[in-house]
């Protein structure tokens, strides 16, 4: 747990200085070192166009960081939105409850792809996709807690005190679901990371001239056959140690805010 | 089809905005495929003839949308489906293994594998089989589903095999994933239980109680969690498909997202919509009938 927290700190802060420091200057095109072989001048070898991958990886992550917390962010949002209607109960919840349903029954990628598509692709259209497709699984986290804190007396304490309903929500329910949120947060962002690549991988995310992790590998994809590996190799790996301690950080923290149905 | 409805309408309004071609020929096409009506007119008219077993012409293939897909859903249900059935199996092996080694190091290692696979990017995985066993190996064919120049006819069932073989091997590795972890959770609760205590005074071994306790208790919610990940292997069907260029569902998918072709993307999500949740409907279901309060009270 603490060395998921640290390691990931340590990657945001790294992929944050390097891709800051190495500004520009490591991404631009130097014909002269097109598709050298990983070396002591360019740890991770060069791609078709003579760019250092290494620094172009940093550029990658530190955009897959961006995209990532601002879907993931986004969906919260939703997901908290949707709740909030939940918590009129009747036919609201009902139609809350339904919509989530149905957003669960697509699977994600293919959600995604009609998303992007409907939107006609680009950084805006990946974030937002990203952010519709990956909420309904919080909101009925979300949900569960809500009733919870909705059965709870100091609800109507507060009620009976004359406090309006609005007062009531601010403070004393959203209080309570707001880890749930952070915890929905943490868990989603290393998904809407994987899958912001992946789309854009399939030529549906963002677009080609930035330096994304899906541009690259799918940039990698036309010289597999000629045995360039490090193309592949490098920036996918990075891409996975990434996910890999947000993954664990999350789940870490979702067995302490529920310790008993994060046995999974 | 309930299921599926809210995607289309959305869907509906891309027609005319997706048509990449010149204004003129763009107003034609439009007109000729019926794009220049009101949306509602054209989402009704979609709705009705889907209904009537007509899916629309596409664009991007050139043909109607119900031969693509008859062309290709045999492609995908090979892949598909053997690494969903593989998975499956596989899955429950490694989590009855890692359930009975609990916190032993074939359990670590098989929760270290699960985990370091769901941060995996499956496009990834696809392209690094491809560069060691493909390219520097070569033991497996580098693209599609036969020889490139054979008509697809002619493809025997060895070669089909071989050019099967490692797109299916990364999708079931994806899928192993889940459902192991699923069957491991549910198999340390078994062994928490007290008729295990029992038998273990008895004399059991611990494989005894796999074979007779585990097996039976872990199987359904194992059965349960391959129908709820059926999305994820189809979602992972579509990058695996581009990356090997097998001829499948996924690949056409992309490919009519890529070219606008709305009939054929519709179609398909509408396909995807009625697979998964009819898989989520048979997990609820098998979920209801295993839980004992239920299941008491219907004996």
């Amino acid at each position: 747990m603490a060395s998921a927290a640290l390691l990931s700190a340590i990657l945001i802060a790294t992929v944050a200085l390097s891709s800051w420091g190495l500004g520009e200057a490591g991404i631009r095109a130097d014909f002269a070192a097109r598709l050298l072989q990983p070396s002591a001048a360019h740890l991770f070898g060069t791609d078709q166009m003579g760019r250092d991958l290494l620094a172009r990886s940093m550029h990658g992550l530190a955009l897959s960081l961006q995209v990532g917390a601002l879907a993931a962010g986004l969906s919260v949002v939703i997901a908290l939105g949707v709740t909030f209607v939940s918590g009129f109960g009747g036919i609201a919840d009902s139609l809350a409850r339904f919509v989530t349903d149905l957003m669960l029954a697509m699977p994600h990628l293919m959600l995604l792809l009609l998303l992007s598509f409907m939107l006609g692709g680009g950084t805006a259209a990946v974030i937002f996709a990203v952010a519709v497709s990956h909420w309904p699984r919080l909101a009925r986290v979300l949900r569960g807690e809500l009733l919870q804190v909705q059965s709870a007396s100091f609800i109507e304490t507060s009620r009976a005190l004359g406090r309006s309903r609005w007062f009531t929500i601010r403070h004393h329910i959203l209080p309570h679901l707001l880890p749930q949120a952070m915890v929905g947060f943490l868990l989603m962002f290393p998904h809407a990371i994987l899958h912001e690549a992946a789309l854009t991988f399939l030529g549906f995310g963002l677009e080609p001239s930035r330096p994304a992790i899906g541009v690259m590998l799918s940039d990698a994809m036309r010289h597999i056959g000629a045995g360039r590996w490090w193309l592949a190799v490098f920036p996918g790996a990075m891409l996975l140690v990434l996910v890999l301690s947000f993954e664990v950080l999350g789940s870490s923290l979702r067995r302490l805010a529920s310790p008993t149905e994060a046995r999974t | 089809m309930m299921k599926a409805s809210p995607v289309d309408p959305v869907d509906a309004y891309l027609g005319p905005a997706m048509a990449r071609v010149g204004p003129e020929q763009k107003a034609q096409i439009a007109a000729s495929w019926g794009l220049n009506r009101p949306v509602p007119d054209q989402f009704f008219a979609w709705a009705g003839n889907v209904l009537s077993g007509n899916l629309g012409f596409s664009s991007a293939y050139n043909m109607p949308v119900s031969r693509v897909l008859a062309d290709r859903a045999l492609a995908s249900l090979a892949l598909t489906g053997l690494a969903w059935a593989l998975s499956g199996v596989l899955g429950f092996a490694l989590g009855l293994l890692a359930g009975a080694t609990a916190g032993r190091w074939p359990d670590r290692v098989i929760r270290v594998y699960c985990y370091t696979l769901a941060a995996t990017p499956t496009f990834w995985l696809a392209m690094l089989t491809l560069a060691v066993f493909s390219v520097q190996l070569g033991w497996a064919p580098i693209c599609c589903a036969g020889p490139i120049g054979v008509l697809p006819e002619d493809v025997t069932l060895g070669q089909r095999f071989e050019h099967l073989i490692l797109p299916l091997a990364v999708l079931t590795a994806f899928g192993v994933a889940q459902i192991a972890l699923h069957t491991r959770v549910k198999l340390i609760e078994v062994f928490e239980s007290d008729y295990v205590l029992l038998a273990r005074a008895q004399g059991a071994s611990t494989w005894d109680i796999v074979r007779h306790h585990g097996v039976r208790n872990a199987g359904i919610p194992a059965l349960t969690a391959l129908f709820a990940t059926m999305g994820e292997i189809i979602g992972g069907s579509v990058l695996a498909e581009q990356v090997f260029a097998w001829p499948g569902l996924g690949r056409a998918t992309v490919e009519a997202g890529l070219k606008g072709d709305v009939p054929l993307l519709m179609a398909i999500a509408l396909l995807t919509a009625l697979l998964v949740s009819t898989g989520n409907m048979i997990a609820d279901e098998l979920t209801r009938r295993i839980d004992p309060r239920i299941r008491a009270g219907s004996r």
